[in-house]
């Protein structure tokens, strides 16, 4: 038996976050999470101790109080004795029409979805270089490859954030830390519970779980999940944009 | 999770609360074996958890799709009832939510509780389950396959079984007409010791399109069903994936029945002559059964008002949907029923009178006192209506 992954969650109470942590919790690993509402998170914490995990640690914090982020890194390191993986999962999925209305509902929305996002991993990667390793996963979007009039709000938050982390993993190479940018297409979570979403597009979240697992421990740089998103992706990002504007996507 | 036969889990003209985000364990301790997980949970996820600790749900239907809440709503029942009784006896408390915004936690014994085991979700939403697990030596079962000629015989078979063996089942032929009315082969089995690393969950396999009607013909339906019949009598050791849920091994085998789908019809009756009866009248109107599934249910109670099992011989059978001679068929059949005294699987059923439900089910006056105002189902307006 290999020493049990060291792994903090950021955002843990979100769907997709809570998938990654099961796959982990089951193979003995030690977490981190962290969260807002103290109350979920407890209930996710008793969930991964059932499951197997070695020891599961509970923060409440707003990540979007940007000034926290280096003591939450290091209290994590130092509780878990180490960190292998980092995975940034807090998200939002903003009402686009009522941010084009009102933008600071717009700035809110980019603060959870990209500027807690971006120095959150910025504020992983100092402790990890230090350390000469570890993995930081941080979870974009399919939504970031284009905008579109019906999610655009969120959307550039996203672009921005693949942006980000292609560059932080560009900028970290050789130091042994590895960036991991996760684009899920529609995964059946809480976050797109009401929306208007055909329900034959919503991938598994168990699924989409295990895959985001496999491609951390792998170290993988980009992950489109589930996979057929990257060719669909790749056919929309290379629609004439007059054609694109036509379509309703 | 949207597999249930009939229409208790759907209302008409109302919104439907789906559980699977209630999917969170609560506590297992590993010693005394008392698991209470959020009510989405499935069954599968319930057995991946424990198996690896040396045990499993107490009850286990023909498939691990389904949830701790609709285990206890329909109050199931499994291979070994003759055993172990049905799911609700091992069910050590349960939360439920109610639209009056009261939360209670319910135990054996309170009237909510045994209205709300067995209640078909209408007494409130059942948010967490608190079961007690049954130990087992692996993940392993010593399964045996005996094919038998008639009725007699599984009775017979089952005779000779039901204290040697944990398990039993029998599967019928339900095309076979004439002398081979009633030939089928009997399942049974005990956990056994096996190697200590349990079997891993099978992923499960999706057929992946509707089944042309085609596949249903007559002659399709008799060949399927003859290979079963011919097998040879076996033994073999068997993990509990595949002996517990042998509906799993195809992802999505309903829809082998094309887009008109079938009905189930699922029943108890007090003896084997009711059984009888029942198959001599489907096979006399040709509405062939693909899988028909016979089990006799022992004298352990069942703790809910509307539970289903009681002693007697249950038979449920898959009814490829023609259109009004299947509906006839099945009112037919509710007319067997009725004179052997017996009673149908609410949660099979989408179909029956009024009638043959209260028949049934003598308690239902005291039951529907217990109902949430804001609940109700398609099912419960069309037998209550």
């Amino acid at each position: 038996m290999s020493a049990p992954r060291r792994v903090l969650l950021l955002g843990a109470t979100s769907g997709i976050a809570q998938a990654v942590a099961r796959v982990y919790a089951a193979a003995g690993a030690r977490l981190a999470l962290v969260a807002r509402s103290r109350e979920h998170l407890a209930t996710v914490a008793a969930d991964l101790v059932v499951r197997g995990a070695e020891v599961v640690l509970q923060r409440t914090a707003d990540l979007c109080e940007l000034e926290r982020h280096r003591t939450l890194l290091a209290e994590a390191e130092q509780a878990l004795d180490g960190l292998d993986v980092v995975l940034v999962a807090q998200g939002a999925l903003p009402e686009q029409q009522a941010c084009q209305e009102d933008p600071r509902r717009a700035v809110a929305s980019w603060d959870v979805n990209f500027a807690s996002a971006a120095t959150l991993m910025e504020a992983a990667a100092e402790r990890m270089v230090v350390a000469g390793h570890g993995t930081i996963g941080v979870l974009s979007s399919v939504a970031g490859e284009r905008g579109r009039g019906a999610n655009y709000v969120y959307g550039a938050a996203k672009a921005a954030l693949t942006a980000y982390a292609g560059g932080l993993g560009q900028r970290l190479r050789g130091t042994g830390v590895t960036v991991l940018t996760i684009k899920p297409g529609p995964v059946d979570t809480p976050m797109v519970a009401g929306r208007a979403i055909n329900p034959r597009l919503l991938a598994d979240v168990d699924v989409v779980g295990r895959r985001i697992h496999r491609a951390l421990e792998r170290g993988e740089r980009v992950l489109y999940v589930p996979g057929k998103w990257r060719w669909i992706m790749a056919v929309i990002r290379a629609l004439p944009i007059r054609l694109f504007e036509r379509l309703r996507l | 999770m949207g597999r249930s036969y009939g229409d208790s889990c759907l209302n008409a003209d109302g919104p439907v609360l789906l559980t699977r985000a209630l999917r969170r364990f609560i506590a297992f301790d590993a010693d005394s074996g008392v698991l209470r997980s959020e009510a989405g949970t499935s069954l599968g996820e319930v057995t991946e958890l424990v198996l690896r600790r040396g045990w499993l749900p107490p009850v286990l239907p023909g498939t691990q799709f389904v949830t701790l809440g609709g285990a206890v709503a329909n109050d199931i029942h499994g291979k070994n009832h003759h055993r172990a009784g049905c799911f609700g006896r091992h069910v050590r408390a349960l939360g439920l939510r109610r639209s009056d915004g009261s939360v209670s936690t319910l135990h054996p014994g309170d009237p909510l509780f045994e209205a709300t085991v067995a209640g078909l979700g209408l007494t409130g939403l059942i948010t967490w389950v608190e079961i007690q697990l049954e130990r087992v030596p692996s993940g392993w079962v010593e399964a045996e396959g005996i094919r038998f000629r008639s009725l007699e015989e599984v009775e017979a078979l089952d005779d000779a079984s039901r204290d040697t063996h944990s398990h039993t089942v029998a599967w019928i032929d339900g095309l076979a007409r004439g002398r081979s009315l009633g030939r089928g082969v009997y399942f049974r089995g005990n956990l056994a010791e096996g190697p200590a690393t349990p079997p891993a969950r099978p992923a499960p396999r999706s057929l992946g399109f509707e089944a042309p009607e085609l596949l249903l013909s007559p002659f399709l339906l008799r060949t399927f069903n003859a290979l079963y019949d011919h097998l040879p009598r076996w033994r073999s050791r068997t993990s509990v994936w595949k002996f517990f849920h042998p509906l799993d091994a195809l992802g999505s085998w309903n829809r082998l029945y094309g887009r008109r789908g079938f009905f189930q019809h699922q029943s108890v009756v007090p003896d084997m002559e009711g059984i009888r009866a029942l198959l001599a009248l489907t096979s006399t109107r040709g509405q062939g059964a693909f899988l028909s599934v016979l089990k006799r249910f022992g004298p352990l109670s069942s703790p809910g008002m509307l539970s289903f099992p009681r002693p007697g011989w249950t038979l449920a059978l898959d009814l490829p949907n023609r259109g009004e001679e299947t509906l006839a068929c099945l009112d037919e059949m509710d007319a067997v029923v009725r004179t052997y005294g017996g009673a149908i699987y609410p949660a099979k059923d989408a179909r029956m009178s009024a009638e043959t439900f209260r028949l049934g089910y003598p308690q239902l006056d005291a039951f529907a006192t217990f109902i949430d105002p804001a609940f109700r189902s398609r099912f419960w307006s069309r037998v209550m209506g």
